[in-house]
């Protein structure tokens, strides 16, 4: 079913339409209200006037995520601090968290993208949904529960955790729909197993898994253990939350709720936009929003995007699953390389620990080479050099064939690569570039 | 009749060897036999030691990628065709050999080879049925 069928099946002028008021009216009330915007928009040279279509908004200037920081707390703020109902806090691992806040009118937004998200995952009215999205600050668990208010689902609001006691009350009410991260999805498949329960015959039938990139292998794992059907979600706090963007029963690329939340995909090199269906990065800008409106919002996530219909009808354009972050990216012999994509080839192998880093160096001809460290497992560890040479170039084969770049591949001895908070650090880029 | 062979993963990186094998010094653990192998980034050293299993542990707890390897070890008349004559009895046998390597010992005039086979059983089998003396462990340690 079609939550929004006036919005989603709405043709592309109508779209256009709509999104141009929208962006004229955005303008308006930032240039008069805000000062941070009214500055930017001041430096940028342009008068908000010359925007005479959505398609114009490449004249606008671009917000980042370092703009949120800077202005911490509440300084992005676009409405009296009295007029936001609802905060939502997501930690960094630099410098100030990232704080955003809702109004009344932004609440009704979440609720309504979330339940055309829902709808588009194939929920029904009346459905039964386990929430196991973290309920809190982060803003994974309410989006959820608002969507399903408002779809009129009947919601357990299980938050996350308590694994023993998701899987007795799966049993026990089977729930139809599971939303939770695509990680703890695996981890109740696992958990049941030791519980003696099938995770196969679980009552779920429809996942809304998100909030971390995952891969089509990861996709089929989990489709296979829990059976069910797993859609991605996608969304960010700045922008609102869970509900950005939905796949729909064909998981074929998620629907970006463009009415609301404009979608340009640039290269990460020129900011320019790119053609249909080339990656580059996703830059949104929130049409509707008045607690914390953004114009031009860098995500940093890598996607794809395609304008043709989907075969279940909807007009909104469609993204693909994030490829990678553009702060991960590195650039070698002209072609994007992402840590994500190497670390993809070695989870899929059970030789390797998906324990890598890349080391980018620039010959004096100034030619690029990439040098992949593997730390090896010590139970793979051979005594004969003929065996680890045979698992090296089997590495290497792996993830040249996944980049489509040579690289050299070099084992190294079990947890020796540097790692600074128990985060891995993946990429030392030796290039002076 | 099978001894075993630490085998130590390293790579190349100043100072590696010396760190390991001072580590095994330092507690007490006497080196038989070293052989090393090598490529460009990494070399697995092979050691026959006094005592595998406590090696094992130190390296273990120091973080080193070791493994025990099952390897037979052969005396042999210290004069030419010696050789020969084991490989071929191999040879006949259709054993298979990963590596060998040679090591003097002190108290004969005999040389000991090494050998690492992929089976074991029959190698050693096939030797003493050819009349060919397989060091035992219980030799080694006087070596």
């Amino acid at each position: 079913m079609i939550w929004n069928e006036k919005i989603e099946l709405l043709s592309r002028d109508g779209l256009k339409k709509i999104q141009t008021n929208s962006l004229k009216k955005m303008l308006k009330v930032l240039y008069s209200n805000s000062s941070f915007y009214k500055k930017k928009i001041d430096e940028k040279g342009i008068k908000i006037s010359e925007i005479k279509t959505i398609d114009d908004i490449g004249k606008l200037p671009f917000t980042d995520k370092d703009d949120i920081r800077d202005n911490y707390p509440f300084g992005l703020f676009n409405s009296p601090l009295e007029e936001i109902r609802e905060i939502h806090v997501s930690s960094g691992t630099t410098g100030h968290p990232t704080v955003v806040g809702y109004t009344d009118d932004d609440l009704q937004l979440w609720s309504e993208v979330m339940a055309r998200a829902l709808c588009c995952a194939g929920a029904n009215k009346g459905d039964m949904i386990q929430v196991s999205y973290g309920y809190g600050l982060f803003t994974g668990g309410l989006g959820l529960h608002y969507g399903a208010t408002k779809m009129g689902l009947t919601i357990l609001p299980m938050s996350s955790g308590q694994t023993k006691r998701q899987l007795q009350l799966m049993q026990d009410f089977k729930p139809k729909i599971l939303a939770c991260t695509p990680s703890y999805a695996l981890f109740l498949a696992d958990e049941a197993k030791k519980m003696g329960i099938d995770p196969s015959k679980s009552s779920w039938e429809i996942g809304v898994f998100g909030a971390e990139p995952w891969s089509k292998n990861m996709r089929d794992k989990i489709e296979k253990m829990l059976g069910l059907t797993a859609t991605d979600i996608y969304g960010l706090s700045e922008i609102i939350g869970p509900g950005v963007a939905q796949e729909c029963t064909y998981k074929d690329g998620l629907h970006i709720f463009s009415d609301v939340f404009y979608p340009e995909i640039l290269d990460i090199a020129t900011g320019e936009a790119v053609k249909d269906g080339e990656y580059g990065e996703l830059v949104i800008t929130t049409l509707n929003k008045t607690g914390m409106p953004l114009l031009r919002y860098k995500t940093r996530d890598i996607v794809k995007m395609t304008t043709e219909i989907c075969k279940c009808g909807r007009i909104m354009p469609r993204i693909s699953k994030v490829k990678g972050r553009t702060d991960d990216m590195i650039i070698v012999r002209g072609i994007n390389v992402f840590p994500s994509q190497i670390e993809h080839v070695l989870l899929n192998m059970d030789e390797t620990h998906p324990h890598y880093q890349i080391i980018v160096t620039r010959e004096d001809n100034g030619l690029d080479n990439i040098e992949v460290l593997v730390e090896i497992k010590q139970e793979l560890f051979s005594d004969e050099i003929k065996v680890m040479e045979v698992l090296s170039s089997k590495i290497k084969n792996n993830i040249q064939a996944n980049l489509g770049v040579g690289v050299k591949v070099r084992l190294v001895e079990p947890a020796t690569l540097e790692r600074s908070e128990g985060k891995s650090v993946r990429v030392i880029d030796k290039r002076t570039l | 009749m099978k001894l075993k062979q630490v085998s130590i993963f390293l790579e190349n990186k100043e100072g590696h060897l010396l760190t390991v094998i001072k580590l095994l010094g330092d507690n007490d653990i006497n080196i038989r036999s070293i052989n090393i192998a090598e490529n460009k980034d990494f070399g697995i050293v092979r050691l026959i030691l006094n005592d595998s299993r406590k090696a094992l542990e130190v390296l273990g707890a120091n973080g080193i990628t070791a493994k025990i390897t099952e390897i037979i070890a052969v005396e042999i008349d210290d004069k030419p065709g010696s050789l020969a004559n084991i490989l071929e009895i191999f040879h006949e046998h259709k054993i298979n050999m990963e590596y060998m390597y040679g090591f003097i010992q002190r108290y004969s005039q005999k040389a000991l080879v090494v050998f690492r086979v992929d089976d074991i059983n029959n190698a050693i089998k096939v030797l003493s049925d050819n009349n060919i003396n397989v060091i035992n462990e219980k030799n080694i340690d006087i070596l």
